[in-house]
């Protein structure tokens, strides 16, 4: 027996030419809750696929529990006792909990043995860590924090020592992301040793006892945490002092840009998305919209993008209106000066397979500077691309390059880019920050405070509520379609909004 | 930044990996011709020489390899849309059928000069109606284009029966077929073309429709790679959230797509029914529609890829043509299985040796660094 449950030693990885790993070395001692800290593309989920099996090193070894241990695949990753909670998980929807738990560890040829056996196993870690499941819930009917436990669930059954967790607060609300952490607490008690990746420093301060900290596919430092800061360590991510809060002058409002009056929406299988909702927003200020992904944010967006048609109401947006019987498209909307940055960028904010240039015009494709009576002007859709990238920063700054090989922080601002060049009268951004390096965060917030002070409105939808915190004017609370308050960003703070944002408030001002 | 993990050089990807998929498929050929006792290196040199050896040979070589052109094209435009048309050989026979209406109705009064563009306009037009309901039905009912187009070559094939044995057949004639048209109607054969410069080649159906194959094929490229509509096109393919997102009419997308691809697959019966056949006829598409799959699989969906595939095809047919004449025992249908194999072999397991080749890749280039470092 040894005190360290799991040592990494040496390994390296390479993708084609790009090195991944660089002989990392990493200790992660028995009981204890190992933060991983680093940019997107610092190598943290290469490391930890790798101790799960997903990939295999191309040197270094692994030693679990002391002992060399080969991990070719996840079975042996299992077998070796280490489970993995995915950032986005890997639940069979149409499964009960029940089912999804057993998958992959039925035993016998007849299920009911399985089952009886799982209904046992949970029911000792519901007692043991107050992991609580329905377990003839459809995975598709219970909400994300409770998939997420599911998820847990799954690997502690299969007999997991060390428990892997890769971003696993990125879907929760702050109340959520507590009870996580309430649990995971209660795991370390009982002797799970259990290893978190994340870039929230503020997760890594209040849970962990160790932090490691990845740049470049290299640790540069292993820290106590107790023995470090939120500042120092995003300091050590970026290789840079970085500041955390932006400068911004008071906003000042002028005309309303986007009116809503009654908005509704009903889909096509009567689910009631949106439900009477009513705001606006005003050249020259941000408005924020909270809420746990899922509770109409998304959808007002595409509404408000001329994507969906609304079934109530109506919208006034520039010198467009919306109703249900006045359709609209994309097109007519962005011809009326509104850009539009789409929460989900590798879906909808660009083609991955397109080129930067190529993708540099995606909406404006039809623009008389790109186009002549039948050819498509390629110089001047490269002059472009690169006359964005150069103000933008987008690296490298090479418009031939696809798309998809940017990385997350230079594909959301190649899509700003695009969208705010044109100077839009109303400019409506989802999730701009969303798996975005620190560095890039920080230019993508200037950058959408300096549209505001040029006079767009912007309504701004994110599931950061930091970043709606330090970014907005007002912030309007989305829960189950509606609004279910609007609180002026300066009297609000995380508790308030996390509070609101579940509907369990009191008074709520709607 | 980050560069995808298994990336190959292109030019292993569009010219390595179908080579090496061509030699497995020569290579499990080798081995059927060695198991039914004839010589392989043999057989593999008639055929060689059946398609190149002789100018009659290379004029056939690229009278196949023009429908191969023309049915490929249709299948590539078509798949820039992520749609996939497996109704060449209708939108093909079709397009005869427009040509022979056009030739037949006209071919008294008009002189060549007219009948030219007449006859390929009617091509494309009865090429592209023939894929439009399929089209229609999947851009805006969601039927499959996969089923719908299948379906429409069962249709053809048997309207056109019924058309040739009921309409255009001649009076007192037992053979299904119409007259032939007034020779002024005729597609010039490369061999004239070549004597009005004084080159003198031997006679083979290969005609001017070649010519008009190879400036399709660039047109092709234009549209895919320089127009809006394009852009439009290749948006609706990769992603259709992010074309809807980008204010793309989708469904108008899927239409345009698919009428131009049934206007190419129509335009392979200006080759064989103006250039050729000089009359309609049963099944003079023979397949050509469904090798147009394999032509633009193997020619990776770029003209050039295809032009260079329906070469390759067209020797096939041809080399294949002189090796059953040539050796007995193999047989015309020993000659199908090989054209199956290699159909096989670049089409449905184009990406099997892929994995390999991108693990010899990465070795390759792990010892480049480990040269450098």
């Amino acid at each position: 027996m040894s005190d360290v449950a799991i040592e990494l030693k040496g390994i390296s990885k390479s993708f084609g030419s790009v090195q991944a790993n660089k002989n990392v070395d990493l200790k992660i001692y028995k009981g204890t809750i190992h933060g991983v800290v680093g940019e997107n593309g610092a190598g943290k989920s290469t490391l930890m696929s790798i101790l799960y099996g997903f990939y295999e090193a191309d040197s270094g070894e692994i030693y679990v529990d002391g002992k060399e241990t080969a991990i070719h695949n996840s079975t042996d990753a299992i077998r070796a006792g280490i489970g993995m909670v995915h950032q986005h998980f890997m639940l069979v929807e149409n499964f009960t909990v029940l089912e999804n738990i057993i998958l992959g560890a039925e035993s016998g040829m007849m299920l009911s043995h399985s089952i009886a056996k799982a209904k046992s196993e949970v029911k000792k870690l519901e007692q043991n860590y107050g992991l609580y499941i329905d377990l003839n819930a459809r995975i598709d009917t219970i909400p994300v924090g409770q998939q997420q436990r599911v998820e847990t669930i799954k690997a502690l059954y299969r007999g997991a020592k060390v428990l892997i967790l890769d971003e696993p607060t990125g879907v929760l609300t702050p109340q959520e992301a507590e009870q996580l952490f309430d649990i995971l607490r209660a795991l370390k008690k009982q002797g799970t040793t259990i290893v978190i990746i994340t870039h929230k420093l503020r997760e890594i301060m209040n849970l962990t006892d160790n932090v490691s900290v990845m740049r470049n596919g290299e640790i540069v430092a292993n820290l106590k945490t107790s023995q470090t800061s939120k500042e120092e360590l995003a300091e050590l991510m970026v290789g840079r002092s970085i500041r955390m809060e932006i400068d911004k002058s008071p906003a000042k409002p002028g005309e309303i840009l986007l009116e809503v009056k009654k908005l509704g929406l009903t889909d096509a299988h009567g689910v009631r998305r949106l439900d009477n909702l009513n705001f606006n927003v005003r050249a020259g200020e941000i408005v924020g919209v909270a809420g746990v992904s899922g509770n109409g944010q998304g959808e007002l967006l595409e509404v408000l993008a001329g994507m969906r048609t609304c079934t109530e109401g109506e919208v006034k947006i520039s010198s467009v209106a919306i109703t249900p019987s006045l359709a609209t498209n994309p097109k007519k909307i962005r011809e009326a000066g509104i850009a539009h940055v789409p929460e989900d960028r590798l879906k909808r904010g660009l083609i991955p397979q397109f080129s930067a240039s190529e993708s540099s015009i995606l909406g404006y494709h039809n623009s008389p500077a790109y186009n002549g009576m039948i050819l498509t002007k390629t110089g001047a859709i490269r002059r472009h691309c690169v006359d964005i990238m150069e103000r933008f920063d987008v690296r490298p700054q090479n418009p031939d390059i696809k798309s998809a090989n940017f990385s997350g922080g230079n594909q959301q601002k190649l899509i700003l880019a695009r969208e705010m060049d044109r100077s839009p009268k109303v400019l409506l951004v989802g999730q701009p920050t969303r798996g975005v390096d620190i560095g890039a965060i920080e230019f993508i917030h200037k950058q959408i405070v300096a549209m505001r002070d040029e006079g767009s409105a912007v309504l701004l939808v994110s599931g950061e509520l930091d970043e709606l915190l330090s970014l907005s004017n007002r912030i309007i609370v989305m829960f189950d379609g509606k609004i279910v308050g609007e609180v002026d960003a300066k009297d609000a703070d995380e508790k308030s909004l996390g509070l609101m944002m579940t509907n369990s408030h009191e008074g709520a001002s709607v | 930044m980050s560069r995808t993990s298994k990336s190959l050089p292109v030019w292993a990807d569009i010219l390595l990996i179908p080579l090496i998929n061509l030699a497995m498929a020569l290579g499990v050929s080798a081995l059927i011709i060695y198991l039914i006792g004839e010589n392989p290196i043999e057989a593999l040199k008639l055929m060689i020489e059946g398609a190149f050896g002789s100018s009659e040979g290379i004029g056939y070589t690229l009278y196949y390899a023009t429908n191969f052109i023309f049915t490929g094209l249709a299948v590539a435009v078509a798949f820039h849309a992520m749609l996939f048309n497996i109704g060449g050989e209708g939108q093909a026979y079709i397009g005869g059928l427009g040509v022979a209406v056009a030739l037949l109705a006209l071919d008294h009064y008009l002189p060549f000069w007219l009948l030219f563009p007449i006859a390929i306009m009617s091509a494309m037009l009865f090429g592209a109606a023939w894929a439009a309901i399929p089209a229609y039905l999947q851009a805006y009912r969601g039927s499959h284009i996969v089923i719908t187009t299948i379906m429409f070559n069962f249709i053809a094939a048997n309207l056109m029966v019924y058309l040739l044995v009921n309409v255009f057949i001649m009076p007192g004639s037992m053979t299904p077929q119409s007259r032939t048209f007034l020779e002024s109607a005729w597609m010039p054969t490369m061999q004239a073309m070549f004597a009005t410069f004084g080159i003198k080649i031997s006679e083979s159906p290969l005609n001017f429709s070649f010519i008009i194959s190879l400036i399709t094929s660039l047109l092709v490229w234009i549209y895919i790679w320089h127009t809006r509509w394009g852009y439009e096109m290749r948006s609706v393919g990769f992603s259709e959230p992010a074309a809807s997102y980008a204010g793309i009419n989708t469904k108008k997308v899927i239409m345009i797509t698919m009428l131009i691809s049934g206007a190419l697959a129509g335009l392979a019966g200006v080759n064989e029914i103006m250039g050729v056949q000089h009359k309609l006829m049963l099944d003079f598409v023979a397949g050509y529609g469904f090798t147009g799959i394999a032509v633009a699989l193997m020619g990776r969906n770029h003209p050039v890829g295809i032009i260079m595939a329906s070469i390759l095809f067209g020797a096939l047919f041809q080399g294949g043509a002189e090796l059953s004449f040539d050796m007995p025992a193999i047989s015309k249908e020993m000659v199908f299985v090989i054209q199956g194999l290699i159909i096989l072999f670049s089409g449905a397991l184009a990406y099997m040796s892929k994995p390999w080749v991108e693990r010899l890749f990465s070795i390759f280039y792990r010892k480049i660094e480990a040269k450098e470092a």
